[in-house]
């Protein structure tokens, strides 16, 4: 046993390294770096909640349901750079987390979960509050460890962190059974590159960063196709994107996850691509001759239908994930490599090999593509009398754009109204649910982001079905005064559901009506909020500076026109260039778009 | 635009299947911790990836490493998947493609060995028989009483499973079989 001066000089920091396992949690997160966390305490994690207790380095935020702490700690991960970091207990503690962390697995965002255990002792006999807890998250994890002895607790979270981090990021799982944060071992400090097992590639293969730069150099109808990836590599890697983009002369798309690695007002940009993309970035993505996929990965909601997927191009993919590389579309030119390394190099490459590209060739396909935007896939009739849900985000961008701002959503059509109509400058402003598509994202993400942003303007463009599903999380941010504003565009349906609804089983809207909706203003008074609400047009640029001015918790009840829906569109079963425009989709061809075959794969 | 709509696949498209699918014989090198073996069994599971037979035993227990001897079949496009999945598994060190090795090599195939241990019971002229082809076989007997014997036998997958197609007339109660385990043929190591 140690005596109490032993251990006080312990928690004051000085080089000791005999201490109690909840002592090593707290201090194997500072030692990480980490300066905020998100959780819920429980039976078996008191004994590291009493640490968090007895410390300030590590500030722990309170949160009102695990999946909660999860999507924070995704937000803050993601507009952070850093790994987030959630705590929870065992059983149930650990099942509400799984939804966030397969949401963290399938947008690859770092994130370390430490969740409590029984005593090793009373593991595997149904125990109160039990759950396999490793079992249930392996396939939701990108590695997890339940830890057994004091003694590994130390090594085995750094290298959770450095495994969350490093590579691919993804969200991983310590299992700390409640005995083994009482008991007292030896903490280790970091080390770098623990595993030999585990060896991510960073550096391209410079011979196909060559190939590809030929490839790139004898283009005469080039598209860039960029990804998530870029956001993750880091600020750099957006930098070299934009470079790289100004060099070529290239025009580029992005996937949801990718939007603000280059701006959206760059001469470049054709908007987002894919099912709700615009019909320049899917026309160009379609009739393109070769294709520069940068840390993107192919999704389904991107190619529409595989086999008429841009039949005419030779691609290029740079990919971090070896998997990702010929999974669903062939890939000519594979580069596997961080996408930052990538780019420097191809950049270097291209400026040493002062390529000629094809100038006429390229004027033309910009011609062309010029021809597709006067299409204007993203119009919709204004109304004077009803919000339309696009002029609500155009208004949102408009009286924010000039600001510090970060925004989140929920899914569905508000999220990708958001995606269409706000314009990203800078990467990591927005975080939203790409892979997973979890409805209730966007509030817990807010205030994650703001809790890593105290000064920066904070909006969770939401859905009204879609934010009841965390609008608990608005204690939380009372309590930490973290001022996030939940704009609702609020259609009284699941909008995304009655779309396909409308288009895919004769407007039979089976249960997508939200009949009983709560009155969010006085919701948000409840929660000791400010709560607003607007529906008409001419209000609604006051009722926004209102909102933003507040410096408190805000939900925005926005009125928008019941039964707008979301275009363009690729509809189920099409290819690129198949898609439903706003201006042909009559209620006659949305009833028609998706035959029966389509149907049934939706 | 509208107008020429094509017969719709979906943005969930399932594509006709055209390529055949093959056998295939991996190894698969990995640190020997608690849940390895799961992971790699959830990862053919949950991307429904078909699993022939599996062996696995720690091959080197100062670096507490074990290898992984999996038989599958896939088309050319799942087997690149399953080998990347597989090395994206962290604990994972290496995977290799044992049969695409051996064709690289000029061989028909990697060296594949079985072994069964087979219980026949049996009296009179049948269990004469049942010794007799166990001989034929190279199979040795590790057990028996006046009424039973149980073989003990190794070999190419073909054989065991003939020498157990064989057994069945004559009294053949339950066979264990390891399931394969492989190598390279030549020199070097995986």
């Amino acid at each position: 046993m140690m005596s109490d001066a032993q251990r006080e000089t312990g928690r004051n920091g000085s080089g000791r390294d005999e201490m109690t396992g909840a002592e090593m949690v707290v201090r194997a997160l500072a030692d990480n770096g980490v300066e905020h966390m998100f959780g819920y305490p429980g039976g078996a994690v008191l004994p590291i909640y009493d640490e968090l207790f007895q410390q300030e380095k590590v500030e722990h935020i309170l949160v009102r349901h695990e999946q909660g702490a999860g999507h924070a700690a995704e937000g803050y991960a993601r507009s952070t750079g850093k790994a987030g970091v959630m705590l929870v207990t065992s059983g149930p503690g650990a099942t509400n987390a799984v939804t966030a962390l397969q949401d963290a697995l399938m947008d690859s965002i770092p994130l370390v979960c430490i969740t409590g255990q029984v005593p090793t002792s009373l593991i595997g006999s149904d125990g109160f509050q039990e759950c396999d807890t490793v079992g249930i998250t392996r396939p939701c994890t990108k590695h997890n460890w339940l830890v057994k002895d004091v003694n590994d607790l130390a090594r085995v979270l750094h290298e959770a962190f450095h495994v969350a981090t490093t590579g691919r990021p993804g969200p991983v799982v310590v299992d700390v059974p409640k005995d083994v944060q009482f008991a007292t071992g030896t903490y280790t400090p970091p080390v770098d590159a623990p595993r030999a097992s585990y060896q991510p590639v960073l550096q391209g293969d410079l011979s196909a960063i060559k190939q590809a730069v030929e490839l790139m150099a004898s283009a005469r109808n080039p598209v860039i196709y960029s990804g998530g990836g870029v956001i993750n590599s880091g600020r750099e890697a957006s930098h070299l994107l934009r470079e790289l983009v100004d060099l070529t002369g290239f025009p580029i798309t992005s996937t949801l996850m990718g939007l603000g690695a280059y701006p959206a007002s760059g001469k470049s940009w054709l908007g987002m691509l894919g099912m709700h993309g615009t019909y320049e970035a899917n026309m160009a993505m379609h009739d393109c001759d070769v294709m520069v996929c940068i840390g993107a990965r192919f999704d389904d909601r991107i190619t529409g239908r595989l086999d008429a997927f841009s039949p005419n191009s030779k691609r290029i993919h740079i990919d971090i994930d070896p998997s990702s590389i010929n999974k669903n579309v062939h890939t000519d030119v594979p580069i596997l490599g961080d996408v930052g390394r990538v780019l420097e190099d191809m950049i270097r490459l291209w400026r040493a090999s002062s390529p000629s590209p094809d100038k006429k060739a390229l004027a033309g396909w910009w011609e062309q593509i010029a021809k597709w935007r006067a299409r204007d896939s993203l119009a919709y009739k204004p109304n004077k009398d009803v919000i339309m849900p696009q002029y609500a985000i155009q208004r949102l961008y408009e009286l924010t754009k000039d600001r510090d701002t970060y925004i989140t959503t929920e899914v569905g059509q508000h999220q990708m109204w958001a995606a269409q109509f706000y314009g990203f400058e800078e990467p990591n402003r927005w975080m939203t649910s790409g892979g997973l598509g979890t409805m209730g994202y966007g509030l817990p993400a807010a205030l994650g982001v703001q809790i890593a942003h105290r000064d920066s303007l904070v909006i969770d463009i939401a859905g009204d079905a879609s934010v009841q599903m965390t609008i608990q999380e608005m204690s939380s941010a009372v309590q930490y005064n973290a001022p996030i504003k939940i704009f609702i565009l609020n259609n009284q349906y699941m909008g995304m559901v009655r779309q396909w609804q409308q288009l895919l089983h004769g407007n039979r809207l089976s249960h997508s009506y939200c009949e009983a909706l709560p009155d969010f203003v006085k919701l948000a008074e409840a929660y000791g909020g400010v709560g607003l609400a607007c529906s008409k047009p001419g209000d609604l640029d006051d009722a926004i500076m209102e909102m933003i001015t507040v410096d408190k918790p805000v939900i925005f009840d926005c009125r928008v026109a019941n039964l707008a829906n979301c275009l363009p569109m690729i509809p189920s079963g099409k290819a690129h260039n198949e898609m439903l425009l706003p201006d042909e989709a009559t209620d006659e061809v949305l009833a028609n778009a998706i035959d029966a075959k389509g149907r049934e794969l939706v | 635009m509208n107008a020429q709509l094509q017969p719709t696949g979906s943005a969930y498209f399932i594509a006709k299947e055209t390529q055949k699918p093959e056998a295939r014989t991996l190894s698969v090198l990995v640190d020997n911790e608690p849940g390895v073996l799961a992971r790699v069994i959830g990862l053919f599971s949950g991307r429904g990836y078909n699993i022939e037979s599996l062996t696995v035993s720690e091959t080197e227990h100062e670096k507490h490493l074990s290898r992984i001897t999996i038989c599958t079949n896939g088309t050319p496009n799942v087997l690149e998947q399953i080998k990347h999945q597989l090395e994206r598994i962290v604990p994972v060190h290496r995977v290799v493609d044992l049969s695409a090795l051996a064709a690289e090599r000029g061989y028909d195939k990697p060296l594949e060995r079985e072994l069964a241990m087979v219980k026949v019971n049996g009296t009179g002229e049948s269990r004469v028989e049942a010794l007799r082809l166990a001989d034929a076989f190279r199979a040795r007997v590790i057990d028996a009483n006046t009424e039973h014997f149980i073989f003990e036998i190794t070999g190419r997958i073909s054989k065991i499973e003939q020498f157990i197609a064989i057994m069945k007339p004559l009294g053949l109660v339950e066979v264990c079989r390891t399931g394969v385990a492989a190598v390279s043929r030549g020199p070097e190591g995986m």
